[in-house]
């Protein structure tokens, strides 16, 4: 029979041989791996001073995209909590009112917009099926907390805050998702 | 009068190296394992992570002091404190350099050369186990008594071997004391180690030593995967604080005894020609830096070797003892007493 990984060993019985039996030899071989890795180079990282070096299609915390003009993308149409395998997201649809002009860009917006991120397993699949490239993962590292509730994200925690903080750039998700590589 | 404050600031010193060797080995140990795993280890209390023995002892003393409702209080006190006096007293026979004069006396850098000196370590160290037996006992718990009992039955099978190895050492040196063992050691320019001469024997007291010192491959008193913690399952605060230290005591302990009677205690390659070229107090303080290198190194290979092999069966233990390592040892004998009577 063939086996799945080609890593199988056939097991004896034979009797061990007396350089075996003393045991001093293996002993002597795995004193030696141990000291090999004494000297090897550690893997460690010192997490708060120094941080992983993400791929540049690292899946973290999400963000709410909004457009040049400052305007957010979504307009809570809803496809990204069908999409989501985890059912992480709710929406509260809303109309936009005369005057918001410069908030939504269309005449739907999410009211509401949470993700619980004890569900969500970042898969990235409500970025793919948003049509109005409203969805993005960043990233930003999920924070953690010692509280449930604080882990419901809502929308204020998520929509990118263009006036203080900057556009959060995803060209690279977004160009991957256009070429199918994510 | 000066021998005696002499020997007095020995003592106090001698006690001071031992703690402060026993609080760094407790970190060196977390960093060794930590550097084996390809880990880094403590590194957040101080610079490197030096004052984490510190913190350590600081958790240990402010925690809560349980005495068990049914255990028996007297012996459950007295269980540490057999452990931590017997470990710190075996140490005060061990020559840390050669004769150095003071007030136109010479005098051992020793805390007492005794004539049977190897004698003495031997019985403290056996001492060592009532701490750990009475400790088991007391606390009135199972696991704490099994602990208690595995470590009894194989402290008392491994020191057979182990006095049976060292009768073959004492058998060439001619003396018990530990100060002439050493010196004996000093031919060869310096080189002339017993480990040469009783490679066999050197084996036995090493794997003996492990056993006694309760150190993995022979940790099974306290293997906390089958026994909780073992003898010390009860203990909290400064009392199991006095375990833990006692046994990397112990090990210093170990490795200093390991150091004298088989790597030239504080002798060094060469040191007849050091000796001529410096001064009296310099010579006696390199041959201290040299005797704490080789006890340093053992120590290390305590460590290296934990985390190497994985612990043995009782049965394979005591197989190990009393199949293997008493005949063994008994064989290195017979052999050391013909090459001698042959020589004569």
């Amino acid at each position: 029979m063939q086996s799945l990984t080609n890593r199988s060993k056939l097991v004896s019985n034979k009797k061990m041989t007396l350089s075996e039996r003393l045991y001093i030899p293996a002993i002597l071989a795995g004193l030696r791996i141990t000291i090999y890795h004494f000297f090897k180079k550690k893997a460690t990282i010192q997490y708060p001073e120094q941080q992983k070096i993400h791929s540049k299609i690292y899946r973290g915390k999400h963000v709410l995209k909004k457009d040049e003009q400052g305007r957010e993308n979504c307009t809570a149409c809803g496809l990204c909590a069908v999409a989501c395998p985890a059912e992480a997201i709710t929406i509260v649809a809303a109309e936009r009112k005369k005057g918001e002009e410069s908030l939504y860009r269309e005449e739907k917006y999410a009211a509401e917009y949470n993700i619980n991120m004890l569900r969500c397993i970042f898969c990235g699949l409500c970025e793919e099926s948003c049509p109005k490239d409203a969805i993005y993962l960043t990233e930003i590292v999920a924070e953690s907390n010692y509280d449930r509730n604080q882990f419901i994200f809502t929308k204020d925690m998520m929509v990118e805050d263009t006036e203080t903080k900057g556009r959060i750039d995803v060209s690279d998700r977004r160009n991957g998702i256009r070429q199918g590589a994510v | 009068m000066e021998i005696i404050i002499f020997k007095i600031f020995l003592v106090l010193a001698l006690f001071l190296l031992s703690i402060t060797i026993a609080a760094y080995s407790t970190f060196s140990e977390r960093k060794v394992a930590a550097f084996m795993q390809d880990r880094i280890g403590p590194n957040r209390a101080g610079p490197f992570g030096l004052l984490q023995p510190l913190a350590d002892g600081v958790k240990m003393i402010m925690k809560e002091e349980i005495l068990p409702a049914s255990s028996n209080k007297l012996l459950f006190i007295l269980g540490p404190a057999i452990s931590m006096v017997t470990a710190l007293m075996a140490s005060a026979v061990i020559p840390w350099g050669p004769d150095i004069t003071i007030a136109g006396t010479k005098v051992h850098l020793q805390v007492a050369d005794i004539n049977i000196g190897i004698l003495y370590i031997m019985g403290v160290v056996s001492i060592g186990v009532y701490g750990i037996m009475i400790g088991g006992w007391a606390s009135n718990n199972k696991f704490a008594l099994l602990g208690a009992v595995r470590a009894s039955t194989q402290m008392i099978s491994y020191e057979l071997a182990m006095g049976m190895s060292i009768i073959a050492v004492i058998m060439t040196t001619g003396s018990l004391s530990l100060g002439n063992m050493v010196t004996g050691q000093s031919g060869w320019h310096g080189m002339a180690w017993n480990v040469v001469l009783q490679p066999l024997g050197f084996l036995i007291f090493l794997i003996c030593a492990f056993a006694e010192t309760n150190r993995t491959p022979f940790d099974l008193p306290e293997s906390e995967t089958e026994l909780i913690g073992g003898y010390h399952t009860e203990y909290s605060s400064m009392k199991l604080g006095f375990y833990l230290f006692a046994e990397y005591i112990n090990m210093f302990l170990s490795s200093a005894v390991i150091s004298c009677l088989y790597f030239g205690g504080y002798n060094f390659p060469f040191m007849d020609i050091v000796q001529q070229n410096t001064g009296e107090i310099l010579f006696a303080f390199i041959c201290f830096l040299v005797l704490m290198t080789k006890i340093l190194f053992f120590i290390f290979f305590f460590f290296w070797v934990r985390w190497t092999i994985p612990r043995f069966r009782f049965d394979q233990l005591m197989n190990l003892g009393w199949k293997i390592l008493l005949p063994l040892s008994i064989i290195n004998m017979l052999i050391t007493g013909t090459i001698i009577l042959l020589n004569q």
